[in-house]
């Protein structure tokens, strides 16, 4: 699951709303596709916990249900956690999302020491220019926040997520001069706008 | 080095290597339906390997039914091994990691069964590079009493000898059921304690199973193949390939890879075999007799198979989808029973004559943009004539005709160019009626009609009329494909063709002899891999491999060969009879044609070598005619048939 992409999650999505033969909304034309809205990207290789996504049903269906049958129609690596109607005039999810919260773990991360002194001098950097296939931009304004914190050692960052603009937790760290292959990341929620789920707190510097 | 690792060391160098490799997704495992058993708790464990990459293998419908077979028995569990792309090899061989299970991340060499599916022959250089990777003794000679027992199945294998060495055993046809038998030899073998070798005879006694250490063969001074002979007694002089006398309720519970791969979709096979007999098709041959399923079997399977997956999109198999004698009440049938629910549905392989404007009507609305693709094969009648697909070009343009009107922008042609007693001008109405057939489309789309002609270079393939034919050389399909290319140019004309060299390969695989061995185990070790995918094909390791073991690759390719040699397959009895396929090849010099075999029976052999099967299957189940008389049955089958 960790391993796969936006495209691929799309799908599998669609098909576990079809399993679970609730009536998934298709858009109009000649090649309809399902009506299903994911709130933010993931990179690949990252896992995730508190998605969003937004979904249009055909016809209106009792939450509960819609909940239960997700569930059972889940694959393994997708857990379904909650399911809550919104009015259609709400705004979509992606206008919504303002940022996302990344935690990364290593085995071999540098000592305390090093990576506070790394990650101060990344924070008072007032650009990071950088290329990420073949375009270039500026990475720094995209850093809201970045902390180790030393409890877990894990580093923890806060990154804008907005469509156009999203910062990517691979990039910091490659930024900080690690190898972002050695990291387990983890996106562990969505900061929104329009607060409808609370952001898990930074953790205690 | 390869290591010998358990599963948790294979899981955490995976942790540190996914992240680095292309696609990770394809070494994860952990799909929805795939099946996880108790490693320890159970006593037949089977690795079933599709050499080529995950994208391909997980869009193979074979190892599907088998994976879905064996994993219904409590106690058998089979798992998923796929062939590493190349950076994943380096990585592993790197690491010294071994090939590994998708679903428990057990090495290869951990299996007692490992089944390998060779549905075409440029599988060969993954198949040794899998078993290197897995930590197998790539010769059978040289596996030991615990290394797994290495089988492989599939139409490459109805010509055996290029791989012989390499494989304990073949399964000849089909595997529904000798799979299971398979399995059970082996686990007698290994309760039994004893060596290799009894477990060898106890699988040539399987019905469909060839055990090459068995058989022996000699050649004669010139380097021809003199015979192949059983190396003792009770060991059948022939071969007889496996079928199932009905085909068994189709698989539903498809696993659904999270990543995309080739085919993404439902797939039932609807009929097997096909009636046509086109001179030049493998697969028409050797898959008799034809077998369908019923429209509510289908149609079942499919409500089934939509419920496990949550697929978007059915794909109704066969090798002739519109000879399929219920195909407007199967998809009538399908179309009502799923409608609104956002369904694809996919109908490959249809025939230019038994394809009705019905059928369009109901396929109107699909997959218009991918085109619609027919199989002329040749584009003169003299030439259908001579291959057996006698089609009239009036046919193809009033079908062409009926395409465009139904809403279909760009037809998809398939040709093959190499024929026997092909000339310059066959190929030059490739591009002619290609031509033709846009001009058509122009009056009835105007400016968006396209034709894709796709031209590959004929193979003349084991177990077919053709099998005697020599192949073009390099300078002839050069020569043919730059007349295509200057002709086939133009808006609204594409054209697709393959590199002469691969064809090349696929001759000499596909007509080799035991000696082939070497070259492919030499060609391996100079680097050849994924030789099916043309940007990896290494000819020079290929021709340095045929240096190394002085064997002439001419001789296998480009050679007429006499019409009484032994062939190399000769020992493999597809069920057709060789005077039969020897009657069509001299049929085909004079352009004489054969109908459908349903309207007349052209006694292929199919009938005399299974009258006790279909005796006991009468009626529709086969498409054969019915045998009433009592007929000798083959004493083979009697020995070697199960009551």
């Amino acid at each position: 699951m960790r391993f796969t992409g936006h495209l691929d999650l799309h799908r599998t999505w669609e098909r576990t709303f079809r399993r679970a033969a609730l009536p998934l909304a298709y858009s109009a034309g000649f090649n309809p596709q399902p009506k299903i809205n994911i709130g933010a990207a993931l990179p690949l290789g990252c896992l995730s916990e508190g998605d969003l996504i937004d979904v249009w049903l055909e016809s209106e269906v009792d939450p509960l249900q819609v909940e239960s049958s997700l569930r059972l129609a889940a694959p393994p690596g997708i857990q379904v956690d909650e399911v809550r109607p919104i009015e259609p005039k709400e705004p979509v999810l992606q206008s919504v999302v303002r940022a996302a919260i990344f935690e990364a773990a290593s085995p071999n991360l540098l000592s305390p020491d090093e990576m506070d002194h790394r990650i101060e001098a990344l924070m008072q950097c007032e650009q990071l220019p950088r290329v990420r296939r073949s375009k270039s931009y500026d990475l720094r304004p995209l850093i809201e926040e970045l902390r180790l914190d030393r409890a877990t050692s894990k580093l923890w960052m806060r990154l804008v997520s907005r469509e156009g603009a999203t910062g990517r937790p691979e990039e910091v760290l490659d930024a900080l001069g690690l190898d972002p292959t050695d990291f387990v990341i983890r996106r562990t929620g969505l900061v929104l706008s329009q607060p409808e789920v609370a952001p898990p707190p930074p953790p205690s510097p | 080095m390869i290591m010998d690792l358990a599963p948790a060391q294979i899981d955490k160098a995976l942790a540190r290597i996914l992240p680095k490799v292309e696609k990770p997704g394809r070494y994860t495992g952990g799909e929805l339906n795939q099946v996880v058993k108790d490693w320890d708790a159970i006593s037949s464990r089977v690795a079933l390997v599709f050499p080529d990459v995950y994208d391909l293998g997980m869009s193979n419908l074979g190892l599907a039914v088998l994976y879905d077979i064996l994993n219904r028995q409590p106690d058998v569990l089979a798992e998923r091994v796929f062939a590493p792309w190349p950076d994943m090899e380096a990585a592993l061989r790197r690491d010294g990691i071994p090939l590994f299970s998708l679903e428990t991340k057990h090495a290869l060499r951990d299996f007692d069964l490992i089944g390998v599916s060779l549905p075409y022959e440029t599988l060969y250089t993954n198949t040794l590079n899998l078993l290197d990777l897995g930590g197998v003794p790539l010769r059978a000679a040289d596996r030991r009493r615990d290394d797994p027992v290495v089988i492989a199945g599939g139409h490459a294998t109805y010509n055996p000898e290029p791989m012989a060495e390499f494989l304990d055993a073949f399964a000849i046809g089909e595997g529904e059921d000798l799979i299971l038998e398979v399995v059970a030899a082996i686990r007698a073998w290994r309760e039994s304690g004893q060596e290799r070798a009894a477990l060898h005879h106890s699988l040539a006694r399987i019905w469909g199973v060839y055990v090459p250490s068995l058989y022996r063969a000699h050649y004669t001074e010139d380097g021809s193949l003199e015979r192949t002979t059983a190396l003792e007694p009770g060991i059948p002089a022939r071969v007889i390939k496996r079928i199932v006398p009905q085909l068994p309720p189709p698989m539903t519970r498809f696993i659904v890879p999270y990543i995309d791969v080739t085919h993404n979709r439902v797939a039932v096979e609807i009929m097997r075999g096909c009636t046509r007999g086109c001179r030049f098709c493998q697969a028409g041959m050797i898959t008799r007799p034809v077998r369908e399923r019923s429209v509510d079997e289908i149609v079942d399977a499919i409500d089934e198979a939509l419920r496990q997956t949550g697929y978007e999109e059915v794909a109704l198999l066969s090798l002739s989808s519109s000879d399929f004698d219920e195909v407007l009440p199967l998809v009538r049938a399908v179309r009502q029973r799923f409608a609104g629910r956002h369904l694809n549905l996919s109908l490959p392989s249809l025939r230019i004559e038994s394809f009705s404007v019905e059928l369009m009507d109901l396929l109107q609305g699909e997959s218009h943009r991918s085109g619609f693709t027919l199989a002329p094969e040749a584009a003169t009648e003299r030439m259908r004539e001579i291959i057996n697909k006698p089609v009239s070009t009036a046919q193809v343009l009033d079908t062409a005709r009926e395409i465009y009107r139904h809403g279909w922008h760009t037809i998809k042609l398939y040709f093959m160019i190499g024929h026997p007693q092909e000339t310059l001008e066959d190929v030059q109405a490739i591009a002619d009626l290609c031509k033709q057939v846009l001009a058509v489309g122009r009056e009835i789309v105007g400016g968006r009609a396209h034709v894709t002609a796709g031209v590959s270079t004929f193979v003349p393939k084991p177990h077919t009329p053709f099998q005697w034919v020599p192949c073009d050389t390099v300078e002839q399909i050069r020569a043919k494909q730059s007349l295509l290319k200057r002709s086939l140019r133009g808006p609204g004309l594409k054209l697709n063709w393959n590199h002469p060299e691969g064809t090349m390969l696929e001759a000499w695989l596909s007509r080799g002899d035991r000696r082939m061995g070497q070259v492919i185990e030499q060609a391996w070790r100079r680097g050849a891999r994924f030789d099916a995918w043309q940007d990896h094909l290494r000819m020079d390791a290929w021709l340095a491999a045929f240096e190394a073991t002085g064997l002439d690759p001419a001789f296998y390719t480009h050679r007429e060969r006499p019409i009484d040699e032994t062939l190399p397959w000769d020992h493999i009895d597809a069920g057709v009879r060789k005077a039969f396929l020897t009657e069509d090849y001299l049929w085909s010099l004079r352009g004489r044609t054969r109908v459908d075999c349903r309207e007349r029976c052209f006694a292929c052999g199919i009938l005399p070598r299974f009258a006790d099967l279909r005796r006991l299957n009468p009626g529709d189940v086969w498409e054969c005619p019915e045998v009433r008389s009592p007929v000798r049955v083959p004493a083979e089958i009697l020995t070697l048939t199960p009551a």
